[in-house]
């Protein structure tokens, strides 16, 4: 059995079905990207994954145990950062630190997060509050925590995407760079099939929802460490990244059909600006839709 | 130009001097016309120099500086406003974290709120009648945390609902225990909504006051303008408000300087 394992996974949120039948089997040590499409669920899949939902069917396991609730042994790293803003870079990871291992003495506590802070390369910000450091070392100092936990798995929920191009690429290379070093499991999510390529050993789709699904595994044939900028020549990458959108355009076009949308139209009727404010500065009072009777239209023809 | 620039960087000073000035000439036409019994600012200042000139005299029990008054009124306050605190705080927190407990307390605390503090302050005597000497002090002190603490028990239960849902799964991934999800999550991310309440709260706190002083005869600066009604010396009434009001400016300022200190992000 596979480490971490997804099978018929389900979530609705009111009626609305996200998710459907997600299977998903991650080896121990794979770094695996889902790719998909801003509001296909990619955030949902995270936080089944984390516990932070529950599913409305289907089974989740970890390492054979079942996911329940969320945990220290999931580190995760969110899109908006989630640091907390009153505690400085240092306190934000010695909380993770003392959650995990609250037995450790101060002085290996104390050592553990300065190493942290170090891989990513934040000692110098290392009494910084969130507020005082830019998005991309803010995402570092999450990703430090999550690391700091040292967790069974990771799982990223579109760390990069708010970042700009420059800091994006060399947050790549340093997520590249740290997960080389230990090799730990790694969910990767994101809507940049690019930015999965290079990191990733295998990609999986994410269809458009409602309803989405995963799609087939596309693996990542192309040797590491990889180079950024050698690796747009590989004839492999040219078509990985091919089969990879068209899938998802294929998958967005074979849906879009099935959308409805109940559209409520807000009960008010349009006012006429022209007519001058009262001595109190009000206009009329506005006229609701469900109380108007008769409608007459003034016509010039 | 120069002049301008010079004139435009003392403003903040001109301007509000000005505008006292406005409101003194006002009060001393007034005086002089329509309300014959509103006595002038001049002699309002010959009959009260006396007591700010020499502002922490006791000639008396009922004829003391001042400043002495404030400072008997400040103590009173500073209790009932620290009771306020201690009994407001928590049920704002519950009030946040359980919807049963908003549910189950909500429509009692908005009844209860609008009461003024002089419907309640002979509720507050009658609960301490056994208390003899000191159920005057007692009254007055339930008065003003009854009164005192609705800013901060509802700005509590505001500021712990809006905390952002990314810091409470924090919490969970990281598995933080209660007390250490309260300390490190829920009362730093909470804490700019309760400073609010509070500042809110101490304005309140120092409102009543005056009403409890007057009501229970207790010396301090309402009982002081209180009493100098029924003497008939109109001159300490406004000495009285003049007081009453500054000092609720200044611990208006200082809530907000300690506000500011405790804004987080």
């Amino acid at each position: 059995m596979a480490y971490l394992e997804l099978k018929n996974v389900s979530k609705s949120f009111g009626g609305a079905q996200v998710l459907k039948d997600i299977n998903l089997s991650v080896e121990k040590g794979e770094f695996v990207a889902i790719v998909g499409f801003s509001g296909a669920g990619k955030t949902t899949l995270i936080s089944l994954i984390a516990g932070l939902l529950q599913p409305d069917s289907g089974a989740m396991t970890l390492n054979d145990l079942e996911i329940t609730a969320p945990g220290p042994d999931r580190g995760i790293v969110f899109q908006n950062y989630s640091l907390l803003p009153w505690l400085t870079v240092y306190e934000n990871i010695l909380l993770a630190v003392e959650a995990v291992n609250p037995n450790w003495s101060a002085d290996k506590k104390k050592e553990h997060v300065e190493k942290y802070i170090a891989m990513v390369n934040l000692t110098p910000a290392r009494d910084k509050k969130p507020g005082e450091l830019s998005g991309g070392m803010r995402q570092r100092v999450s990703v430090a925590r999550a690391l700091a936990m040292n967790p069974q798995i990771l799982l990223l929920d579109e760390p990069l995407s708010a970042l700009d191009a420059l800091t994006r690429a060399t947050l790549q290379d340093e997520i590249s760079r740290i997960w080389s070093e230990d090799r730990k499991t790694v969910v990767l999510i994101t809507n940049d099939p690019d930015e999965g390529i290079y990191l990733a050993d295998r990609i999986i789709p994410l269809t458009a929802g409602p309803g989405a699904t995963l799609g087939p595994s596309f693996t990542v044939e192309i040797p590491r460490p990889r180079d950024r900028k050698a690796i747009n020549h590989y004839p492999a990458f040219k078509k990985l990244r091919r089969d990879i959108v068209e899938f998802m355009l294929n998958s967005r076009t074979h849906r879009a059909a099935a959308v409805t949308r109940k559209l409520t139209l807000p009960d008010i009727e349009p006012e006429d600006l022209n007519i001058p404010r009262t001595m109190t500065g009000w206009r009329t009072t506005p006229i609701r839709k469900r109380e108007v009777e008769n409608v007459s239209v003034e016509v010039n023809s | 130009m120069k002049e301008d620039n010079f004139l435009k960087k003392i403003d903040w000073l001109i301007l509000p001097l000005l505008g006292m000035g406005v409101v003194v000439l006002l009060w001393q036409v007034s005086s002089a016309t329509s309300a014959k019994e509103l006595p002038s600012p001049a002699k309002t200042w010959a009959s009260s120099k006396d007591y700010i000139l020499k502002p922490f005299e006791k000639r008396g029990e009922m004829d003391q500086g001042i400043l002495r008054f404030t400072w008997y009124s400040l103590v009173l306050v500073a209790k009932g406003y620290a009771l306020a605190l201690i009994i407001g705080t928590p049920i704002g927190f519950f009030l946040g974290l359980s919807k049963m407990f908003t549910k189950t307390f909500d429509p009692i605390i908005q009844i209860l709120r609008p009461v003024s503090p002089l419907a309640w302050l002979p509720l507050g005597l009658v609960l301490f009648v056994s208390a003899g000497k000191n159920a005057s002090e007692l009254g007055a002190l339930f008065t003003i945390a009854v009164c005192a603490m609705w800013p901060t028990v509802l700005n509590t239960a505001v500021g712990v609902r809006a905390i952002p849902q990314d810091y409470l799964n924090v919490a969970k991934v990281l598995k933080l225990s209660r007390t250490k999800t309260l300390f490190k999550v829920l009362i730093p991310a909470t804490l700019p909504y309760m400073f609010t309440g509070f500042r809110l709260s101490l304005g309140i706190a120092w409102l009543v006051i005056v009403a409890a002083e007057m009501l229970t005869g207790r010396p301090g600066v309402g009982g002081f303008l209180w009493q100098e009604y029924n003497a008939l010396i109109y001159e300490h009434i406004i000495l009285c408000i003049i007081t009453i009001g500054v000092v609720g400016f200044v611990l208006d300022r200082l809530m907000s300087v300690v506000e500011r200190r405790f804004k987080t992000a």
